[in-house]
């Protein structure tokens, strides 16, 4: 996106200086498109054009959005910019729609019922692959929340303390594509457990999960909350890890739209992003977590008792085995796309057989993740944007530091002694 | 007769009474808003969703009136084209045999497959999650009423035919005159069949897509374990199935003729 325009800007000012796109070409044609646009940014403070450009995004060319949302609160960002005015601030009139399932929520984008929507951030990557999927391009803008999901156990595990007495576990997660899958066979075959042969692992759509664990029909899952808080408000399970003890900062949900949007409608696609950036912000503020959690509660949106989500977005919770934790970062929101998140992303999705193929990890992070749009969206709110597009990722399983280098992704594979590749 | 009905009116009273009571009683011991709520916590759930069941606060949270009017809207279009289709298609295999017993392994084949399996289907091909609920609709309404229609025309007395056949009617007045009159009763019964199974299917079909209707309110019950919307829910959905058959049982009865 960002690229795109870069080349629209450039090309206009190049035709500026040498008197239209005839004396353009002669020059271009003369020294070479990369020599003409450095003797021109020599003289014409191009990174300013380019910023100046950007600002001034002009109305958006349709008002009336539909965005999908999976009513979990990870999508506390998408959600919340409705009834708190994020969206309405843009010049948007936004409509978010609950739907009933990942594979829902996939097919609504993928038909255009839905104009953007909220994703794991494993599924654009995936969808744009054509895996599990047919093959469409998307890009996905902004990280909704990082941390916030859960290992639940059924109360009857209370006494388990390893991954090695999970073995012969039903589990679920949300979606095949999901990080919660792939954290959760991260944890289980990191203590030795074979996650496609010493247990189960189904999909089972996060509002069905408690229900499941109650009747028994699951002994666990690493789900989204108030999933995980609201396993525990019934009594039916405990919460048996945060998923920030695996990978402190992992990326979960997404806002995620098909490319077709951003290049058709791109000031539409910015307005959203700068509603979704805001509300991010505002979210990641930890006092306004109470007011949050009173705005996204009701029928409407998630559907759950404002007690639930309290605990949820404030950290300070009931565990189910009576103790009351307090852990701030439970949850936490930051839009910031990562290009590295992608690539760890897809490195789990080859470690697990869903990619059989070579995998070209770094050109499919960079279509897909955006991170310049990001850091664009977070600069012109008034927010700090990191510098880098990648960067290494530590995660800190059972207390153990372990680096994942985004530059050698199949050496972190093969690192790896359980693996389908 | 008078008698008669009085004492199934009691039994029926007397076996209702009983049912709540058990209910009841086995719920009797749960904590407040704990556990499966009992009759009367439903019926207060149900005397506050009847209070205001049109209200409308955006596409997520409509009142119960509106979803099951969502439910029935698209019913009644699934279910009409559905009729037309079936009653159509069963009127020309009722009258060729031959045609009757090529065409009938596939409709056997189609026959137990369940509607919503077509959904993933539909989602892809058609790409509207609202007009996949109503195909699946169609679906689901199609095959008794085919199947039916098929039957009752097939087992027209040859007389009648052979009469038309000799008045020299035109095709359209041998068809409306004398084929779907002597096939009606055989035609309602399938109708009857088919508008059961459609409001079976359709309840799930909207807890897989979501959006409106009586199944995707369940389904958003669900997400919140609100056990005592949900069996208000399945009463309404258990009601109105029953006003839907009496409807067409009456159809059926204006239609019955014996020689």
């Amino acid at each position: 996106m960002a690229d795109v325009l870069d080349e629209v800007i450039v090309r206009a000012i190049e035709r500026a200086a040498f008197g239209g796109e005839h004396g353009r070409r002669e020059f271009v044609r003369a020294v070479g498109a990369t020599t003409a646009a450095a003797v021109l940014a020599s003289v014409f403070p191009m990174q300013a054009a380019r910023a100046l450009a950007q600002d001034k995004a002009g109305p958006p060319e349709k008002k009336d959005l539909k965005i999908g949302f999976i009513p979990i609160t990870c999508a506390t960002p998408i959600i919340m910019a409705e009834p708190m005015g994020f969206y309405k601030k843009q010049g948007l009139n936004v409509n978010v729609v609950k739907a009933s399932s990942w594979a829902m929520i996939r097919d609504l984008s993928i038909n255009g019922e839905t104009d953007a929507t909220h994703m794991l951030s494993p599924m654009p990557l995936a969808i744009s692959m054509g895996v599990g999927s047919q093959s469409v391009p998307y890009v996905m803008p902004a990280v909704e929340n990082i941390n916030g999901q859960a290992i639940t156990l059924h109360i009857k595990h209370k006494g388990v303390t390893t991954a090695a007495e999970m073995k012969g576990f039903k589990f679920g997660v949300p979606f095949d594509y999901s990080m919660h899958n792939f954290l959760l066979r991260y944890v289980l075959a990191e203590g030795g457990v074979d996650p496609d042969k010493d247990v189960q692992i189904r999909a089972v759509p996060p509002p069905e999960m408690v229900a499941n664990l109650r009747a028994g029909n699951l002994d666990g899952y690493l789900g989204p909350d108030p999933f995980n808080q609201r396993a525990v408000f019934e009594g039916a399970g405990f919460i048996w890890m945060l998923s920030k003890d695996i990978w402190p900062g992992h990326p979960c949900c997404a806002f995620a739209a098909k490319r077709e949007f951003a290049e058709k409608m791109p000031n539409t696609f910015k307005a959203v992003l700068a509603a979704i950036i805001d509300a991010t912000q505002y979210a990641h503020d930890t006092t306004h977590r109470k007011e949050i959690a009173a705005a996204i509660a009701p029928r409407n949106f998630l559907n759950q008792p404002v007690e639930v989500v309290e605990q949820v977005l404030t950290g300070v919770y009931p565990d189910g085995l009576g103790a009351t934790k307090t852990v701030p970062d439970r949850i936490d929101f930051d839009p910031f796309p990562y290009q590295s998140m992608a690539v760890w992303i897809l490195t789990q999705m080859k470690r697990w057989g869903y990619v059989k193929t070579d995998v070209t990890y770094k050109k499919i992070a960079e279509e897909v993740f955006l991170a310049s749009a990001c850091r664009d969206a977070l600069r012109a709110s008034g927010a700090r944007a990191p510098e880098s597009n990648s960067v290494k990722h530590t995660f800190v399983l059972g207390g153990k530091s372990k680096v994942f280098d985004p530059d050698k992704p199949e050496d972190y594979i093969k690192s790896f002694a359980i693996k389908r590749a | 007769m008078g008698r008669d009905r009085l004492r199934v009116v009691c039994y029926s009273l007397v076996i209702g009474v009983a049912l709540l009571g058990i209910w009841q009683a086995s719920v009797a011991g749960n904590a407040p808003g704990k556990g499966l709520p009992g009759p009367a916590a439903v019926a207060r759930a149900a005397g506050e969703m009847l209070a205001n069941p049109f209200y409308n606060n955006g596409p997520n949270d409509k009142g119960i009136g509106l979803q099951l009017l969502a439910s029935l809207g698209r019913l009644a279009v699934g279910y009409a084209v559905a009729s037309l289709v079936a009653i159509a298609l069963g009127v020309v295999l009722g009258l060729s045999p031959a045609l009757y017993r090529a065409v009938n392994p596939y409709i056997q084949i189609l026959k137990p497959i369940s509607p919503l399996a077509w959904m993933p289907l539909f989602l892809y091909t058609i790409r509207d999650s609202g007009w996949a609920a109503v195909l699946v609709i169609f679906m689901s309404s199609l095959w008794p009423t085919l199947a039916n229609t098929a039957f009752g025309v097939v087992n027209i007395k040859r007389d009648y035919l052979h009469v038309a056949a000799i008045l020299q009617l035109s095709w359209w007045r041998r068809l409306m005159q004398v084929i779907l009159p002597a096939a009606a009763p055989a035609i309602v019964a399938g109708l009857r069949i088919s508008i059961g199974s459609a409001w079976v299917a359709i309840v799930a079909a909207e807890m897989l897509i979501g959006g409106t209707g009586i199944g995707y309110f369940v389904w958003n019950e669900w997400n919140n374990l609100a056990l005592t919307s949900v069996i208000f829910a399945i009463i309404a959905i258990g009601l109105i199935g029953v006003l839907l058959d009496a409807g067409l049982g009456r159809l059926s009865r204006r239609l019955a003729w014996s020689e």
